[in-house]
């Protein structure tokens, strides 16, 4: 009891330096634990982009390339569904729903996906969320768009503005689908998938302004109005993809042999949670470059924190002597640093786990709307607690070098010090 | 009874040196005050740190309070120092982050055995530590606020004296306690803590080369040393 005063007021008379360890301390572990939180964060976040679906189908390719062009809207797909193969998945009696997906136009960089409100009703991600708008209604019109969160912010969309989308998916787009405007019928909230990033249209909007083309440019004096669009019959042709919802889920592994070795369609089927874990190996490598990173400030701080405690002990020196000569043995002067040691290494996470803390609950709304970044004010995690429990071995690991030094400089055989 | 210390035939040398440590005869009776007194290299350090428990591999007998050193462990010499022993050095005495009483009070923290003999005198480990401040001319009211650095090295070494009187320990042993002190500084501190010895019945082994010091003894031994 009287020893920890000892120790406190020890420290307090060295407070410049070992506010400076207790802070380097305190950064390096709010920086490893909020790498952590946010690795766990955005895995979690990558694994829930679509929850719910049971199977992705799209036109024969690889399970990934199918899962990037039709989840994460990267890439392009090289072929298309027919439309009457959809139709069939469609009535299926096993298929619960579907929703359709056609990609292919973008407005600004961002891409344009042709669905319908089957969007809304079926489409889950995170824990089994919907869809919500933040302003608007859904689609309800052949010329109406929903615009993703961070659509409508970066352009600054506000509900019924007028907006031209593109053909093809660049950013510089010569070709623009110019005589038929899409006015936005709604905005999303966030949702940190990539929906954010994308434009919501109807399958037949997407058919009105493609009419008159062919082979993907415009034929010359074939345009429509909007007004003769509506007139037109707009059932799709073809789709990039569709997410398919089952009956039941058993029925997911038949269906997708079905579907990928049926003779009359080349399709594939995934299964999005094998397909999200196939592109997640992918990812891992940064993953492991961050915590790499975290790790090596962690290293720092706690040399840091050892510097500043070896480069206190030829002052102490003197210190030690008084003790020894009040009739404290080695083993308890030793056990006095490593006590020291061991104090700031809990002062320093507790202020590091504040500075988590306080950093998430001022950074959670920036991070969601800038980044589309899902962190949570979480309890540590059990990975968190691990690496806790690593920061303080080591703390009492690079405490016993001061404490060994002590008990050397304690053992010499004299009272009082020589000059 | 039998004497507080008791040395035959005490030698000490380190390894492969002509020893630097003699004494064929030596005995103090509690409450004698001995001035050891020899010039630098004469080993009084040596002898000091002996009888405190640190030094070991001496040949010879060496009795502390009936008490065998050879024949105790470390970790009882130890004991033994925080409970029976004050030591005072020539200076840093003191734990500068610490407040004055807090300094006076440490071997309380050390020993139960003299902190329980100072709550029986004052009351308090805090009381008694004010009391011996107050008798070395320390009022705590008058510097009881003062951090250690700010006092002179006379006012320093009085609380180390008071330190080492706290619990009132059978010996007191003192390593050139005066000599970062002048000389009016000097009586002043020796006066003082020879005082509050008397009254307390503290026995006191004194090291110095200051020969100015033997008017305060009744008894003292001289040590040539090998030179």
């Amino acid at each position: 009891m009287m020893f920890l005063h000892i120790a406190a007021r020890s420290l307090f008379s060295r407070r410049a330096s070992v506010l400076l360890t207790l802070f380097t301390l305190a950064l390096s572990t709010a920086l490893l634990l909020g790498i952590e939180q946010i690795r766990a964060q955005s895995k979690a976040g990558f694994f829930n982009t679509v929850t719910g679906t049971d199977l992705i189908v799209g036109a024969r390719s690889g399970p990934v390339q199918l899962l990037l062009y039709s989840v994460f809207h990267v890439g392009s797909a090289t072929s298309n569904i027919r439309w009457h193969s959809y139709a069939e998945l469609r009535d299926d009696p096993r298929v619960a729903w579907t929703i359709p997906l056609s990609l292919g136009d973008s407005h600004r960089g961002y891409r344009v996906i042709g669905t319908d409100n089957g969007m809304f009703e079926h489409y889950r991600y995170g824990d089994g969320n919907r869809l919500q708008l933040a302003a608007g209604n859904q689609l309800n019109d052949l010329f109406s768009v929903v615009l993703g969160a961070e659509v409508a912010r970066t352009l600054d969309y506000q509900p019924n503005d007028e907006l031209i989308i593109a053909h093809g998916t660049g950013n510089t787009s010569f070709m623009q689908h110019d005589n038929m405007p899409f006015y936005v019928s709604g905005i999303l909230k966030p949702t940190g998938t990539p929906l954010d990033r994308a434009l919501l249209v109807t399958l037949e909007g997407l058919e009105a302004v493609h009419l008159g083309w062919r082979a993907g440019v415009p034929l010359p004096g074939a345009q429509a109005t909007p007004e003769q669009a509506r007139q037109r019959d707009l059932t799709p042709r073809q789709l990039t993809a569709a997410l398919v919802g089952l009956n039941s889920r058993m029925q997911a592994f038949h269906l997708q042999r079905e579907l990928n070795s049926k003779p009359s369609d080349p399709l594939t089927a995934v299964m999005p949670g094998v397909a999200l874990q196939e592109l997640w190996q992918v990812v891992r490598l940064a993953e492991k470059a961050l915590l790499a990173v975290s790790a090596a400030a962690l290293l720092i701080g706690v040399c840091g924190m050892l510097a500043v405690l070896l480069g206190s002990m030829q002052q102490r020196r003197h210190e030690i002597a008084v003790l020894r000569a009040l009739g404290a043995s080695p083993i308890r002067i030793s056990a006095l640093l490593l006590q020291e040691t061991l104090l700031l290494t809990v002062l320093g996470l507790l202020l590091g786990l504040a500075l988590l803390w306080g950093g998430i609950h001022l950074l959670q709304q920036p991070l969601l709307e800038q980044f589309g970044l899902h962190v949570g004010l979480t309890w540590p995690s059990t990975q968190q607690n691990r690496l806790v429990a690593i920061i303080l071995g080591m703390g009492l690991c690079s405490g016993l070098i001061p404490a060994i030094l002590a008990y050397r400089m304690a053992l010499v055989n004299s009272l009082g010090q020589r000059h | 009874m039998s004497p507080l210390i008791e040395i035959r035939q005490l030698a000490f040398a380190w390894p492969d040196n002509l020893p630097v440590l003699q004494i064929e005869h030596l005995q103090l009776e509690r409450g004698e005050h001995l001035f050891i007194q020899g010039a630098s290299g004469s080993g009084k350090s040596t002898l000091l740190n002996v009888l405190g428990g640190v030094l070991t591999g001496f040949t010879g007998e060496v009795r502390v309070n009936g008490l065998s050193l050879a024949q105790l462990s470390a970790r009882q010499r130890d004991r033994l120092r925080a409970d029976c022993m004050g030591v005072l050095f020539q200076q840093f005495n003191l734990l500068p982050y610490l407040s004055l009483e807090a300094n006076v009070s440490l071997p309380c923290v050390f020993s139960r055995q003299r902190r329980a003999a100072a709550i029986t005198r004052s009351g308090s480990v805090a009381a008694e530590a004010k009391r011996l401040l107050q008798r070395l001319g320390l009022s705590p009211q008058q510097y009881g606020k003062r951090p250690v650095a700010q006092l002179s090295i006379g006012q320093q070494q009085r609380v180390a004296a008071a330190r080492a009187l706290i619990g009132s320990p059978l010996l007191l042993i003192a390593d050139e306690p005066t000599s970062a002190l002048d000389g009016h500084s000097r009586d002043l501190f020796m006066q003082l803590l020879m005082e509050e010895l008397q009254q307390a019945d503290i026995t006191l082994l004194l090291v110095s080369h200051d020969p100015a010091l033997a008017r305060y003894f009744s008894r003292t031994l001289k040590l040539e040393g090998n030179t």
